[in-house]
């Protein structure tokens, strides 16, 4: 509408020192990138790291802590880069860019191959993985300490922008602790005390981390010893048992929003971007497709890998093909059944889509096992079907769609469209659990604050306007919703099951009997 | 069934259904007249057509402060994306009803169209009030209800280079979301407010002046027991400056906001049989003195006042109510416009404000409503209880900074609950978010300290 900028987007001398502070390392990043050789390493590294930290501080303090607290959305659909503008699109290209090279092209980045001395940027952090774990530094590990400082530093502005809202920050304070602990510090500690362990962030649950059922991974786990052993049963006890129950009490939130990598760094640094995902019907159609497909893609993916380094004969191993393939098929219809007849109510047609997806599995499974030699599965060669998960979902859609896009569709492209761990979190969430956000009544006035700013794109709105309480599976409960709520309409809660659910317009204030009126169908 | 022999006559059939279907035509686009549509949509198959001088697709008018502030795209303030109309048969008519005749059963337009219906339902909300202040007509000057007055204030008020001051006079819920507004775009804003202290017809004096505290916090110049006398042009006719009524002292300014309250908008109506007084008169039926006109929402005035609401409510919530209300008479089933409890919510800049109940401020209050009054000492968070001081029944509450649950007030309402049990069991209603600092405890001690100072 406004042509003209509005004036209030002008930022102070200190922000743009700031500002200028944060270029600054970024340009000694890139100029590494071109494969500038710096002297003292070490010392460059540092300053780099540093001047990036505290630009983003002093640049956040001045943003937030010279205004009361409250809501700090003005401007946000005025701004280039969190609105779609000339800064959104650069910066959307630029990491897509770096995403590329960074899967695709390692030694753009002057990784060293075979055995030879790493130049360029990841060379420049040869001194911090020295430190660290006493080795020189992969992409990864740039790419890691990157991850980590990004959630770090952003963390810190998310904290001052939310001051007020004391859920936002014990979240965040979460997300920035996971990920500097257990994504960062302790897989390179685990390295320095046993480096026969495959890398390994214990927080990252299968089928999010896709490889930790690789045969090298799973090898990798049983020749270090206990300590692997104990890792790889942590691994299977985390998706069957620890994540079950974590949702049932809280919620996918716990995971989403609370622990995830993922989910830390759409929080931190993706923020500004949360209001940019598409809240069509058509968005939630393409959603709920593209995330189940996914996540039917992984199973079979992983049964599949497993099935091919196992043997046929008992004698062996314990575990040959035959009694995996049956448990595989015995779990999931356990499963299936277990919803249909516990949950039938809730499921109206969807249950249709469920019943594709089961028998679509089932019916792989069971053509795997049949067709399936050593060397080939499906027909095809085996592990092409693991190659083609690990390129298009692991690299493409979680790295280069998921993270590089997030100025175009929001901050949680893949945790919506893609996350096959995402799709079991929400398909409890949605069936099993005590978390729903509640709806206060008829204080709802359609605003339109929540939904916009929902970064998994829900029409909360849709619901609070009705006095229905939010339930959806893909709800990672970052509470955002609630807080920028003028009303005080919504509220993240663990409460009962029963009435969790009031699909029956309920809103207070009415006539009781008109209400009665309305919801007879 | 054997429908396929059926082809041909069926077809037909259902064609003489079209015809011969009611055609219920809602001049006004708003929360009632949407809601109203919806709810006929789902309890039959009667030809809906909505209309709106406005815009062609419902928004939220409470929204439109975001817009400006750059928290949201106008399309964000629209609850059903653009296909949803078609998809439930609600037609959609842009335009502006000139007059109604109601014996011919016929709407004109300023466009010189015209429109046949069967039921007519006036739902046309409200009007910002302007009270004949010399220059109200001046560019620069405009309220802030419309979509087109947002439009205005992006030319008036792009930026703080083009308003160099805004003056809003009228200190009531809208004047504080302009003043907030003006503020996101560091405009400087000076608010003449008419009362000795802000809204506090309606707030009691604890919470009135806390707010005021927090708007000057804001960096607002407040000026209160203010009024305007008149606002002065330049020589192209936009405002330059305004007279302040009660100094004479002369404020220039770029941009002025009249946000003296709102009053029915129904001047279209002046020559038709409707009987209207400030609003359109109503029934508890939501039925006007005509047959097959009906009235809803912000412009309807209730002949009697239903308890303690006023007759004619400009509420978001209580149009919503109105709109569901009328689709059951409408579609057959007659029934009263019936609200339960009331309840209101509004947000003072960072300051969130939720009412269960009656509490109330100067104007109106009855001779037995006694307060209790609790504030923190960051002065953002207030409770104000209200109770009858002879028997101690519990009358209602007003909640600042801490937010509270609809659902438990309106039982301990119905219930008649007193005083002492509400205030023991507050925790029960808190809604903040999860790991918010709780008062309950504070709250229950000045309420006992309180207690005994006054025995």
């Amino acid at each position: 509408m406004s042509l003209a900028k509005p004036d209030a987007l002008k930022i102070t001398i200190t922000q743009k020192v700031a500002l200028g502070l944060g270029l600054v390392g970024l340009l000694i990043l890139s100029l590494a990138l071109f494969n500038v050789n710096f002297p003292n390493k070490s010392i460059i590294l540092w300053l780099t790291l540093g001047v990036i930290t505290i630009g983003t501080i002093i640049y956040s303090r001045g943003a937030y802590l010279t205004k009361l607290e409250g809501i700090k959305n003005d401007g946000t659909w005025f701004k280039s880069i969190s609105s779609r503008g000339f800064w959104g699109w650069s910066a959307g290209i630029l990491l897509t860019a770096f995403y590329i090279i960074l899967y695709f092209y390692p030694e753009y980045l002057g990784l060293g191959k075979d055995g030879a001395e790493n130049t360029g940027i990841i060379g420049l952090f040869d001194p911090l993985s020295q430190l660290l774990s006493g080795r020189n530094a992969s992409q990864w590990f740039v790419y890691g300490t990157l991850y980590t400082l990004a959630i770090l530093a952003f963390g810190y502005k998310f904290f001052l922008k939310y001051r007020h809202n004391r859920y936002q920050q014990v979240r965040t304070f979460s997300v920035m602790f996971f990920q500097l602990a257990f994504a960062f510090l302790i897989p390179e500690f685990m390295y320095v005390m046993n480096n026969d362990l495959p890398y390994y962030d214990i927080k990252s649950i299968w089928p999010l981390n896709y490889y930790i059922f690789d045969e090298w991974s799973v090898k990798g786990f049983l020749t270090a010893g206990n300590i692997g052993l104990a890792l790889l049963v942590f691994g299977i006890l985390s998706i069957f048992v620890i994540t079950p129950i974590l949702t049932y009490k809280y919620g996918k939130r716990w995971y989403c929003s609370w622990v995830c990598g993922c989910g830390g760094l759409a929080e931190t640094a993706g923020d500004s971007f949360r209001q940019l995902s598409s809240k069509k019907l058509t968005a939630w159609k393409l959603e709920r497709w593209l995330i189940h497909s996914v996540l039917v893609f992984s199973i079979v993916m992983t049964t599949a890998m497993i099935y091919t380094y196992l043997g046929y004969k008992s004698n062996e191993f314990w575990l040959t093909r035959g009694v995996f393939i049956t448990s595989v098929i015995a779990l999931l219809t356990v499963i299936f059944i277990g919803v249909m007849v516990f949950r039938h109510k809730e499921f109206g047609k969807d249950a249709k889509y469920g019943a594709i997806g089961y028998f679509a599995i089932i019916a792989l499974l069971l053509i795997m096992h049949f067709t399936g030699t050593t060397d080939q599965l499906f027909f095809i060669k085996s592990g092409s079907l693991r190659s083609a998960y690990g390129i298009y979902i692991g690299s493409i859609f979680s790295g280069v769609i998921g993270t590089g896009f997030y100025p175009i569709l929001g901050n949680r492209v893949w945790c919506r469209f893609g996350c096959p761990m995402a799709a079991i979190l929400g398909f409890q969430q949605r069936l099993f659990s005590k978390f729903r956000i509640t709806t206060n009544g008829g204080q709802c006035i359609s605003c339109g604050n929540c939904s916009t700013y929902c970064e998994m794109g829900i029409d909360v709105r849709a619901y609070a306007q009705k006095g229905e309480n939010i339930v959806r599976s893909s709800c990672v409960g970052c509470g955002i919703c609630a807080a920028v709520c003028p009303r005080g309409v919504l509220k993240l809660e663990n409460d009962s099951m029963k009435g969790r659910i009031n699909t029956n317009e309920i809103l207070l204030g009415n006539d009781v009997d008109l209400m009665k009126l309305v919801n007879e169908k | 069934m054997a429908v396929k022999d059926l082809t041909i006559p069926s077809t037909i059939f259902l064609l003489t259904i079209q015809n011969n279907m009611e055609h219920i035509v809602i001049i006004g686009n708003g929360i009632s007249g949407v809601t109203l549509a919806r709810h006929i949509r789902k309890l039959s198959d009667k030809k809906i057509t909505l209309i709106s001088g406005e815009t062609k697709y419902f928004f939220s008018r409470t929204a439109l402060m975001y817009v400006y502030m750059g928290h949201m795209k106008f399309e964000h303030t629209q609850p059903y994306e653009n296909w949803f109309w078609k998809k439930n048969r609600i037609e959609l008519k842009l335009g502006y009803v000139k007059s109604v005749q109601t014996k011919s059963k016929t709407l004109h337009f300023n466009s010189g169209e015209t429109l046949q219906y069967d039921k007519l339902v006036i739902a046309t909300g409200s009007k910002p009030n302007k009270f004949g202040w010399p220059g109200q007509d001046l560019d620069g000057v405009m309220g802030m209800y419309h979509k087109q007055d947002l439009e205005n204030l992006e030319i008036y008020a792009p930026n703080n280079e083009t308003c160099k001051r805004a003056v809003i006079v009228g200190g009531g819920l809208i004047g504080i979301e302009l003043a907030e507004m003006l503020n996101s775009r560091s405009i400087p804003v000076t608010f003449l407010v008419r009362e000795s202290s802000f809204w506090n017809g309606v707030l009691p004096e604890g919470e009135s002046a806390m707010i005021n505290r927090h708007i000057i916090n804001h960096h607002i110049d407040l000026r209160l027991s203010t009024n305007l006398r008149e606002i002065n042009a330049d020589e192209n006719g936009k405002v330059k400056s305004v007279i302040i009524h009660e100094t004479g002292e002369e404020l220039a300014c770029d941009v002025v906001g009249l946000t003296a309250g709102v009053s029915p908008n129904i001047d279209f109506l002046q020559n038709s049989e409707i009987e209207t007084g400030r609003g359109v008169k109503v029934n508890r039926y939501l039925e006007t003195n005509i047959k097959d006109v009906y009235a809803i929402g912000d412009c309807a005035e209730q002949h009697e006042a239903i308890g303690n609401r006023r007759p004619i409510e400009a509420v978001w919530y209580t149009g919503r109510m109105m709109g569901e209300t009328l689709a059951q008479t409408l579609c057959g089933n007659r029934i009263k416009y019936n609200p339960g409890h009331w309840f209101n919510s509004a947000k003072f800049m960072d300051i969130e404000y939720q009412t269960y109940g009656w509490v109330h401020g100067s104007k109106g209050r009855p001779e037995y409503e006694t307060h209790f009054h609790w504030k923190h000492k960051d002065d953002t968070k207030c409770v104000t209880i209200a109770f009858n001081k002879n028997t101690n029944e519990f009358l209602g509450i007003n909640t600042f900074g801490i937010r509270m649950r609809h659902e438990t007030f309106d039982k301990w309402l119905t219930e008649k609950r007193d005083v002492d049990y509400v205030i023991n069991h507050l925790s029960e209603a808190n809604f903040d978010p999860e790991f918010y600092a709780t008062f309950e405890e504070q709250i229950l001690k000045a309420y006992y300290h309180q207690l005994q100072t006054a025995i």
